[in-house]
């Protein structure tokens, strides 16, 4: 099974080309175009299945796959090679299944849109990137997995691209992609210098860096500084603290976009890509502190800037910051099995709460553009109410609040859960992470039940004349939702910890993959802690109470006394103003970065530029073809000039050699 | 009597000339055929013509790793010769396939084009794999002579009457250099078997300093680089591709030049192995003339085809840097470029064939104004062919310097390598201008005349294909060429 890996990444890509070249003038068809789209995602997923289930029940646990060799150059030969373990297998079950679905829910949800054919490529291509960077086998391919989800996500924040918005959106993110990439290219060269150069190992491949790691030596500065760099580009693609404001504004893309790229797969591509060099991060506890206590921050402020929006994917967007906050203090903690298992169980319940988002969406788009009303129908500010018209997006949201808020036994609560116990617990563990985690948890339910109470409840506050004209979404749409809402409750039971009577699989699943890092280099609970279950119940207790208490604010504030809010804000203006306008960070960053790289670059147009460069290359420009024009004359068309020319060469050549 | 015959026999083995016999036999069948095929019925040759080529690949193809010499060790068809071959082969099928409509166009339609391609590729053969002074000689005559007859094969026109004049009196006269250099050698070594002059001035080392070795050294050279268009024996180059028939362009830039580099990589390197420091450093001063005179006048040129004449012109010169690196990389470095430089000269005039219109009227830079526009694909195929030209990943073009500078940069050149990057920058010059008409210029033309004969369609996609797959995956290729260099 393992020698068909190279499909996985290949249907994809073939969907995106087919639809690509010929969508727009030959198939035309939506749903012909949607299900090559779908369908090309969906047969992925099959062989993802097989794949995945092979790996199961096989003893060996790391498979590569050579396709072919792709270059020599030196020392250091790459292929186009692909590596699947229990890692990377869970990953495109969890990029092919989830893409499936969004795939699905965008047939629906595009209807009608100019350029349907030009998503579906994009989308396509996206989950063929995405496939090539976590199956890759090396650094490289990787790499250009990790540079294709960044053009994707650029392709479809932009695809509106009539409007500015858009297109400012799509280059924010790419200009703060390319920093984090640099980070990344940077650590790699270290990796592959040092490796190479003093210890004779050139190599780019996963598995052999992983092996020869420990050349590198325990917490040494190479170690760091190169796992440091790789972090940035982490926070790069996750949008971590310092380069996650790009993702907010990434929600000018259309709904499934979000749900797919900016929620379940793409952005969780940092954490990945440490749980892929955990051997080099568990070997640097400064850069592990440093994950742990980025993640914490970037969770902490996010979901504080979640409490004051009023647009509904803006609240997810930086729920969406918060929680990949949350899988990096796992990765920064050591519980490197914790934060994938949030991945997975985040990609679940996010892809759904977007996609009831955005079949509230929809359903507010038509109502409003039915009553030619131009109101915003992404602000929550116009919505309540909607439980009577969209039931079933309604459930599937509720379910998916719930799981996200950790409330047990659904999804959220195990993986989350999982993740404090291992703040508080580990032997890389920091008691200021787990308050903050702790914290951010009852503000992740909180502004989670705001939202979904301004949403489905209480008055509504759409405009009477659009009120009528709000229905639930068609059949594509709900599929979907019922799928992934179906996922956000039995999604956790892989990792029910030993404490609640489970076998927690999913931490023996990836034995493989993270027991040899956390084993040497002793990452794991402390033994105070190990085998006292007490401790363990006591923070479930408190985590839920938590939750609850979080929930039960909301439920006060925005359903039994609606006019609470209003007398907040009023007593806390300025509170509310910072909280409003996300600390304004955007504003800092355009006054020290965008501001001065700016007046930069116009000194080094006008002044350097234009001047100089330009003197010189226009220059050299003229001079050439001077002598151009000069040397032209030589070619007079004339048989005995030809031949004089020869024999003049001819005797320069032999009269060189012979007088030598 | 009868002893002579039995010497004679035992040294003959066919299968070191199967190849080029099987491709001749092919030649003449067909020349025989015209005679019975009705005046302007031309797709019967052309079917014939492809199939022989075909039936050689094959033949020739099985040849790899299994190499054959034979007339007394005057032929060898080793790898060296076999990789040579398939680039020869590959040329002429695509500049078959592209010259039956273009022949109807201008009204030339006649059979006899057909054979001669042929009997040109299997001179180009025998180049490739002569080992001894005579084949090679033998080969680069029948090479020649067919080129001459193509170059003028429009005999109403001027133009190209005086392409195949010229052609013919300066090939004449440069041959007259290769005798010249061959006798010198033969009168110091004795031999005419390049193994032989090689261990008999390896033996003699004394004679390795002899003013006659080095004048014959010399006027040797001068032959091949007549051949390849190296400065300053380049001055035939422009008058007569721009005169000739373009598919013959096409296939004279591609094939008889790397068969003329075959012979002189071969000669050099068995011959002349103790002389190395000499002709490197000649080559050295060669090399950069060539490149710098083919790319500086091609920026004043206005006529694409006379420009891509200069463009080869300079190409060759690049060539000539893994000459001057006489190693592994930049040897087969050479290989794996002249194979690269088929598919994407080849390519490039393929299109301007289309463009062209009528008469060759439109080959002027405003004619390509708005191409990229009005014929998106001719447009994107052009610019495969011109990024592979400027040497640019993710091409064919760019792997080919790679090697070949590296070459450079390995064998102690290093300013020779920077010399050929930096003429590579003033080549982008002149090809991007192409592409600031094709997509920057608002087209004056509908270019209604433009249509696509699926065999033209299938050289442009074919030469497309080799231009990626030998720019992204190059290293199986570069692989074979190692294996096929000494």
């Amino acid at each position: 099974m393992y020698d068909k890996l190279w499909l996985i990444p290949f249907f994809p890509l073939v969907g995106s080309i087919i639809n690509g070249l010929f969508g727009k003038r030959f198939i035309r068809n939506e749903a012909a175009i949607g299900a090559i789209g779908t369908g090309a995602v969906f047969l992925s997923f099959l062989v993802s299945c097989s794949c995945f289930f092979t790996l199961l029940n096989d003893p060996v646990k790391v498979h590569q796959q050579v396709v072919a060799s792709w270059m020599t150059v030196g020392q250091l030969q790459v292929d186009w090679g692909f590596l699947l373990d229990p890692l990377s297998a869970l990953m495109i079950m969890v990029v092919t299944g989830v893409g499936s679905l969004i795939h699905l829910y965008s047939i629906g949800y595009m209807h009608g849109e100019e350029g349907f054919y030009r998503f579906f490529c994009y989308l396509n291509l996206f989950v063929c990137a995405m496939l090539m960077l976590v199956l890759g086998n090396n650094a490289l391919v990787m790499f250009i997995g990790w540079e294709g989800v960044g053009l994707c996500s650029y392709l479809l924040i932009g695809y509106y691209f009539e409007k500015k918005s858009a297109g400012d959106a799509a280059k924010k993110a790419f200009v703060v992609n390319r920093v984090g990439d640099f980070g990344f290219l940077v650590g790699l060269f270290t990796i592959f210098w040092t490796l190479g150069s003093q210890h004779g190992v050139w190599t780019l491949n996963f598995v052999e860096i992983s092996e020869n790691a420990h050349l590198l030596g325990f917490g040494g500065t190479v170690v760091t500084v190169a796992t440091l760099c790789f972090f940035l580009g982490a926070t790069g693609k996750s949008a971590q603290i310092p380069l996650y404001t790009w993702l907010p504004d990434a929600m000018e893309g259309p709904t499934p976009v979000s749900a797919l790229i900016h929620a379940a797969t793409m952005v969780t591509a940092g954490v990945y890509m440490i749980g892929r060099m955990n051997v080099l991060f568990a070997m640097s506890p400064t850069t592990m502190t440093v994950v742990a206590l980025i993640g914490a921050f970037t969770a902490i402020v996010a979901a504080s800037i979640g409490f004051a929006q009023n647009d509904i994917k803006r609240v997810l967007a930086y729920s969406t910051v918060s929680q990949l906050g949350f899988m990096f203090m796992a990765m920064g903690v050591g519980a490197f099995t914790a934060g994938i298992f949030h991945l997975m169980t985040h990609a679940f319940f996010k892809a759904c709460l977007f996609l009831g988002s955005g079949s509230v969406i929809h359903a507010m788009h038509h109502a409003l553009h039915h009553a030619h009303l131009d109101d915003d129908p992404q602000d929550m500010r116009n919505m309540g109410g909607l439980k009577k018209y969209m039931p079933i997006t309604w459930a599937t949201f509720g379910i998916s609040c719930i799981a996200i808020a950790g409330i047990p036994p659904l999804a959220g609560f195990f993986s989350k859960d999982e993740i404090l116990w291992w703040t508080f617990g580990s032997t890389r563990g920091n008691l200021l992470v787990w308050g903050i985690g702790a914290i951010t948890a009852g503000m992740t339910a909180f502004y989670m039940f705001r939202c979904f109470f301004m949403t489905f409840h209480g008055e509504q506050r759409t405009h009477k004349k659009a009120k009528d004209h709000v229905h639930e979404s068609p059949w594509v749409i709900t599929v979907p939702l019922m799928v992934l809402a179906f996922l956000a409750v039995v999604g956790g039971f892989v990792g029910v910890p030993a404490a609640l009577g489970g076998h927690n699989q999913i931490h023996h699943y990836f034995e493989p993959v993270f027991g040899h890092a956390q084993e040497v280099y002793k990452i794991g609970i402390k033994e105070a802690l190990e085998h006292s279950h007490a401790a363990e119940y006591g923070l479930m207790g408190l985590s839920i109470a938590i939750a609850v208490i979080g929930i039960g604010i909301a439920f006060t504030m925005y359903l039994k006394r609606p006019e609470l809010p209003g007398r907040f804000t009023a007593r806390f203006s300025q509170l509310h103003r910072w909280v409003y306008n996300k600390w304004f960070v955007d504003e800092a960053y355009d006054v020290l970065f965008v501001n001065s790289t700016k007046k930069f670059a116009t000194f080094c147009w006008k002044g350097f530029d234009v001047k100089v460069v330009d003197g010189v290359v226009n220059g050299t420009g003229k001079l050439v073809n001077v002598l151009s024009t000069a040397l032209r004359y030589t070619q007079s068309g004339l048989l005995h000039n030809y031949a004089l020319t020869m024999v003049l060469g001819t005797v320069v050549m032999v009269a060189i050699f012979l007088l030598q | 009597m009868e002893n002579l015959v039995q010497i004679a026999l035992q040294n003959v083995n066919l299968a070191a000339i199967m190849p080029s016999l099987v491709l001749v036999c092919f030649g003449m069948g067909l020349l025989l055929i015209n005679v019975f095929l009705p005046r302007g019925t031309t797709r019967p040759a052309v079917w014939i013509s492809l199939v022989g080529i075909v039936v050689t690949a094959v033949v020739t193809v099985q040849g790899w790793g299994n190499p054959q010499y034979g007339f007394s060790d005057a032929v060898a068809l080793d790898n060296f010769a076999t990789f040579f071959n398939v680039t020869f082969l590959l040329a002429a099928a695509l500049t078959i396939l592209m010259s039956d409509d273009y022949l109807r166009r201008e009204g030339y339609a006649v059979n006899e084009y057909y054979p001669l391609i042929l009997f040109t590729t299997a001179g180009a053969m025998w180049m490739a794999s002569g080992t001894d002074m005579m084949t090679i000689f033998l080969g680069l005559e029948v090479m020649s002579i067919s080129l001459y007859v193509l170059a003028g094969f429009f005999r109403g026109q001027s133009a190209s009457n005086e392409a195949g004049l010229k052609y013919f009196l300066l090939g004449a006269f440069s041959t007259g250099f290769l005798l010249y250099g061959m006798a010198l050698i033969y009168g110091v070594t004795g031999s005419t078997r390049l193994t032989e002059i090689g261990a008999y001035l390896n033996s003699h080392s004394s004679l390795l300093a002899n003013p006659m070795t080095l004048a014959g050294l010399v006027l040797l050279s001068i032959g091949f680089l007549f051949k390849l268009g190296a400065a300053p024996f380049h001055m035939w180059t422009p008058d007569v591709y721009q005169g000739a028939p373009t598919p013959v362009t096409a296939f004279m830039s591609a094939g008889p030049k790397a068969a003329a580099f075959a012979a002189f990589l071969r000669t050099l390197e068995y011959c002349f192995f103790g002389l190395k420091p000499e002709w490197s450093a000649m080559l050295w001063v060669l090399a950069v003339l060539t490149m710098t005179v083919g790319n500086v006048i091609a920026i004043s040129q206005t006529n694409i085809k006379r420009m891509l004449a200069y463009s080869s012109i300079s190409h060759a010169g690049y060539a000539l840097v893994g000459l001057v690196a006489a190693n592994e990389i930049g040897y087969s470095g050479v290989l794996f470029y002249m194979l690269a430089y088929t598919f994407m000269n080849i390519g490039a005039f393929a299109v301007l064939i289309l463009v062209g219109k009528q008469g060759e009227e439109n080959l002027t830079l405003e004619g390509f104004a708005g191409l990229g526009y009005k014929r998106p694909l001719l447009g994107v195929a052009m610019s495969v062919f011109l990024f592979a030209l400027m040497g640019l990943p993710p091409t064919a073009g760019f792997a080919g310097k790679f090697y070949i500078f590296a070459g450079a940069v390995k064998a102690g050149y290093i300013w020779l390598a920077i010399i050929g990057v930096l003429n590579s920058a003033v080549s982008l010059y002149y090809y991007l201008r192409v592409m600031v008409y094709m997509y920057f210029r608002d087209p004056t033309e509908d270019y209604a005349w433009i249509s696509l004969p699926v065999s033209v369609l299938a050289t442009i996609i074919l030469a497309v294909i080799g231009c990626l797959y030998l720019g992204i995956l190059p290293n199986e290729v570069m692989a074979m060429a190692k294996t096929a260099i000494f």
